[in-house]
């Protein structure tokens, strides 16, 4: 086991650091070079020059890899040029909203994504399956941000059912904790700011999840389908097992493997996700930093988000393949 | 009555002995799945309304004119009325026009960028799977960084760089997207066949090198990626419409494209949805297209699909 | 003796849009008595495993139409609901599959395989039925059972897995045990002992034994009566030594001529079967091997061969093999 997850780790080294060269050779070709870049509006060459002996950008290019590198290291990643606030912090702070975020959405994708599939495969054929694989086809062709305004829209202003945006009413008082509001109301028992934050939620995510829970719905049909047909099934059935032990001793255990690596590769569809979802409920989480940092040109804060962007999908992806190893005895360690 | 079964079990045994190949077994497939019908008219006919956009188009795409723009007031755009059957837009110009016109747009967008996403990736798909080696190594773990940033952060980060957004910056942006995806399948693809047996008959019958490559491997391994591009013709276009939303857009005011125009368009939902709604269907219905002749291509294409 | 199993006129259809019916067994009746081993043969395609999954009840419902009846001392079978047949199924009637690589659960292990039937039909507990399953392991020649209980089918080498099967079906001693080319994805040396196994299991348990093979050694080292299946129809049925010694189906006939001898004279020739299997007739019109019959004669495209039975044997020929051939 220990060797199995040591083995995945070294083969994460190498793709994080090409990862890092990518992401230093995309800095170096912004137009006209990082330091006018970073200096915006307030570029002039004598200024340009200055930052670019500060920046070390006259040293030799590998030298300035090196100490690109080591600053990434140590958590360095530079002031964000529209707060002048370094960018992990500014990052660390909107973390949570995001995470929250991510979190409620891919629990709906996945509670309501894999009974749906497993339904829809059981019933090949029929009403319920054709309705469901269409609703699936629909959902991954829905524009997100036209369908998050498209529930803001209906579930908010026309219904007023929940709150159009932000994560918290004005007039409910909050403790910070954690950041997360939710938990930190949970913490604090003030439970109608738990409340309060949970309703804020439900549109966002709900948005958030749509895509997710699409492609779950269509891999595990597909992947039940898979299992129905298979030769151990029809051992199973022949041996007269109950229908419910058929189902989630034989079919469901061997259908939800290649669920699995997928929840992993929804990750990255959710950080994608999240720029457009939080931009539209004016969330103020990471997609909300993006965002701006796009508009703005912030590169500093566009860079840090861009690797650590994808490190957190690299690892979620290590910890599935660590995961499916465990269920699947035939990936040996 | 003899003759009947006679006929019937000929037709069956040509149909075995013709040699019909599994792409043409996959086309007849194709031509009786409802699914695949729906998505070749849909896209069908997108392409004939982009074909013909400017001849049905009454007016220019960047055309203001001063009926509409007089009853443009904050909180309030002009509906359909006479000579514009969809009314105005946030500035002035004709709605239907615009429509009609943005249809070639987004064709555009979704097909170079996904054309430019399948040359290159196609490129490094031939390399590293008929290569192998250190070739293949060095490209894959590069493909596999690509691969490793979430689809839409690596458009926005290629888009990002450019000074100022352009039609083109889109482009060359969702294309990026495809060419680790298409270069991944292709290679795979390529694998697969380099240990066949018509590969090997074929090496060992004296062929050279590149013309087995080109002749005989890549032509059997392409199926996926034509698949998968047609797939990605449709995420294509929603991922230059994120775009659009981000600010990263094409920044030409007057150019029409449903995913700028659904973009520009939230501004004004509570105005005048209808100038958010009929882009967002028009692109939720090419998506579906795309995506259903896509699923039953791969449907037909796949050998297990035909139980 | 009364019969264990009577089918009698079998009918399998499957169904599909826009095409007519396929039949894949077309009224197909045999009987097996207690303790009694059978054989079903023919090539692929014969209809002899779908005939064993129209028995099991395990053919899908939708797109398939099973007629005739199947009585499993005295009840029919067709006639059970879902749920009756599946407290019948691995207890009264079981099965043992080809390819037990993937017959069995890739992802739990051996033991549960074993256990869960106990459990199921037997009501045992979580220790007796290990206890149990270990016995039974151990009863089809799997060494070390206790270990074994937590090895995944992957770990073990085929011959393994397929007496872990044949454990898991004999596990509730059923009366019936169908077994569906059983040796077919083994090693010559394996299917041997798996085929001994199977034979000194059945013996000892007095369980009937319906063996499906496409392979006529096996048949003749371990069935009293074997059915010749084409297109989906018994053609010759006989005992044993009456089939092998003086076939006269003409299919039956160049089955048996065209598998290697070592007593044969050298210089013999082999002869094959011209033709494959999608050369059949139809059977309403002609008789389905015609195309292939080297006997065929004009009768055999213009009328279906009735099933006639004379000194024990069946037989569905215009124009047999003279008794003395050969």
């Amino acid at each position: 086991m220990l060797r199995f997850v040591l083995r995945r780790l070294a083969q994460v080294v190498p793709t994080l650091l090409l990862l890092s060269l990518l992401v230093f050779a995309w800095l170096r070709s912004l137009p006209g070079g990082p330091a006018s870049a970073f200096l915006g509006d307030r570029a002039t060459p004598e200024r340009i020059a200055e930052l670019n002996r500060v920046l070390g950008l006259d040293q030799p290019i590998f030298v300035q890899y090196g100490r690109f590198l080591g600053r990434v290291l140590t958590g360095d990643f530079g002031a964000s040029t529209i707060t002048g606030q370094p960018v992990l912090a500014e990052i660390g702070r909107a973390l949570p909203a995001t995470v929250e975020l991510s979190v409620l959405a891919l629990v709906i994708a996945v509670a309501l994504g894999i009974p749906l599939g497993y339904l829809a495969a059981q019933h090949r054929g029929g009403p319920v399956d054709i309705a469901t694989v269409i609703g699936t086809l629909i959902g991954v062709a829905v524009p997100v941000f036209f369908l998050g305004y498209l529930l803001k829209a209906f579930f908010a202003v026309e219904l007023g059912w929940f709150p159009p945006s932000g994560r918290l009413s004005i007039d409910v008082d909050a403790t910070n904790v954690t950041g997360f509001v939710v938990l930190d109301g949970l913490l604090t028992r003030e439970f109608d700011a738990s409340l309060d934050a949970l309703s804020h939620l439900v549109l966002p995510a709900v948005a958030l999840a749509t895509i997710p829970l699409a492609v779950i719905v269509r891999i595990t049909r597909a992947s039940v389908l898979d299992v129905l047909g298979s030769d151990f099934v029809r051992t199973a059935n022949s041996k007269g097992l109950a229908p419910g032990t058929v189902r989630s001793r034989h079919v469901l255990r061997n259908a939800l493997l290649p669920v699995s690596t997928t929840i992993g590769l929804q990750v990255g569809l959710l950080l994608a996700g999240a720029v457009l979802t939080e931009k539209v409920f004016v969330w103020g989480g990471i997609g909300t930093l993006l965002a701006d940092a796009i508009t703005l040109k912030d590169y500093p804060r566009l860079q840090a988000l861009l690797l650590l962007g994808a490190l957190v999908y690299v690892l979620v992806n290590l910890l599935v393949d660590l995961s499916y190893a465990i269920i699947d005895p035939r990936v040996r360690l | 009555m003899s003759t009947t079964w006679a006929t019937r079990r000929k037709t069956r045994i040509d149909d075995l002995s013709a040699g019909r190949s599994l792409t043409s077994e996959a086309f007849r497939r194709l031509r009786r799945d409802p699914v695949a019908l729906t998505g070749a008219t849909i896209i069908g006919v997108f392409v004939v309304i982009a074909a013909l956009a400017p001849l049905i188009a009454p007016h220019g795409a960047a055309e203001a004119f001063p009926a509409l723009q007089e009853n443009l007031r904050p909180g309030s755009i002009p509906g359909p009325q006479d000579g514009f059957p969809l009314g105005g837009d946030q500035l002035g110009r004709d709605f239907y026009s615009r429509m009609l016109l943005a249809s070639q747009q987004t064709l555009l967008v979704g097909v170079l960028a996904t054309v430019i996403g399948l040359i290159v990736g196609i490129v490094i798909g031939t390399l590293a799977g008929a290569f192998g080696g250190w070739v293949d190594t060095v490209l894959m773990r590069v493909t596999d960084v690509l691969l490793a940033v979430p689809s839409l952060l690596l458009a926005i980060s290629v888009a990002a760089l450019a000074a100022s957004p352009s039609q083109t910056t889109v482009i060359i942006a969702v294309a990026v997207v495809g060419v680790p995806i298409f270069a991944r399948l292709l290679r795979g693809s390529m694998l697969s066949q380099r240990d066949s047996d018509h590969v090997i008959a074929a090496t060992a019958l004296g062929v050279k090198r590149p013309a087995v490559v080109l002749r005989h491997m890549l032509p059997n391994a392409i199926g996926p990626v034509i698949v998968q591009a047609t797939l990605t013709l449709a995420t294509a276009i929603l991922d230059a419409a994120a775009l659009s939303f981000l600010g990263l857009g094409d920044a030409d005011p007057g150019r029409a494209e449903w995913g700028l125009m659904l973009a520009q368009a939230q501004s004004y939902l509570d105005v005048r949805p209808a100038l958010a709604f009929y882009p967002a269907i028009a692109i939720i219905v090419v998506a579906l297209g795309f995506t259903l002749l896509g699923e039953s291509l791969r449907e037909a294409l796949d050998p297990k699909g035909s139980r | 003796m009364t019969p264990l199993l009577e089918v009698d006129d079998l009918r399998v259809a499957f169904r599909r849009r826009g095409e007519p019916d396929t039949v894949a067994v077309d009224g197909v009746s045999f009987d097996v008595a207690p303790g009694q081993v059978i054989g079903l043969v023919g090539e692929s395609g014969c209809g002899k495993s779908v005939t064993a999954m129209a028995i099991m009840r395990l053919l899908p419902a939708r797109g398939v139409r099973v007629t005739g009846s199947v009585q499993l001392d005295g009840v029919d079978l067709l006639g059970l609901s879902e749920s009756q047949m599946r407290e019948r199924r691995g207890k009264d009637l079981s099965m043992v599959f080809q390819d037990p690589l993937s017959s069995l659960n890739p992802v739990i292990p051996i033991g549960l395989q074993v256990t869960e039937v106990l459990a199921r039909h037997r009501g045992m507990a979580k220790e007796p039925a290990r206890k149990a399953a270990a016995d039974l392991l151990e009863r089809v020649g799997i060494p070390d059972p206790r270990r074994r209980l937590g090895s995944y089918p992957h770990q073990l080498s085929g011959g393994m897995r397929q007496r872990a099967l044949i454990a898991i079906a004999l596990a509730c001693r059923p009366r019936l045990l169908i077994a569906d080319e059983p040796t077919t994805a083994l090693d010559v040396t394996i299917q041997a002992q798996i085929l001994e196994l199977l034979r000194e299991l059945v013996r000892e348990t007095g369980a009937a034994l319906i063996m499906i093979t496409h392979d006529l050694g096996v048949v003749a080292g371990l069935c009293e009566t074997v059915n010749v299946l084409y297109g989906g129809r018994i053609v010759e049925r006989a005992q044993r030594h009456r089939l092998f010694g003086t076939p006269r189906h003409p299919y039956t006939h160049g089955l048996l001529r065209s598998i290697p001898r070592l007593d044969a004279p050298s210089g013999e020739e082999l002869v094959a079967i011209r033709g494959s299997v999608v050369d059949n007739l139809p059977w309403e019109h002609a008789c389905a091997f015609a195309p292939r019959c080297p006997r065929a004669v004009d009768l055999c495209t213009g009328t279906t061969p009735l099933a006639e039975t004379s000194g024990g044997r069946l037989l569905r020929c215009h124009n047999p093999v003279p008794a003395s051939a050969e």
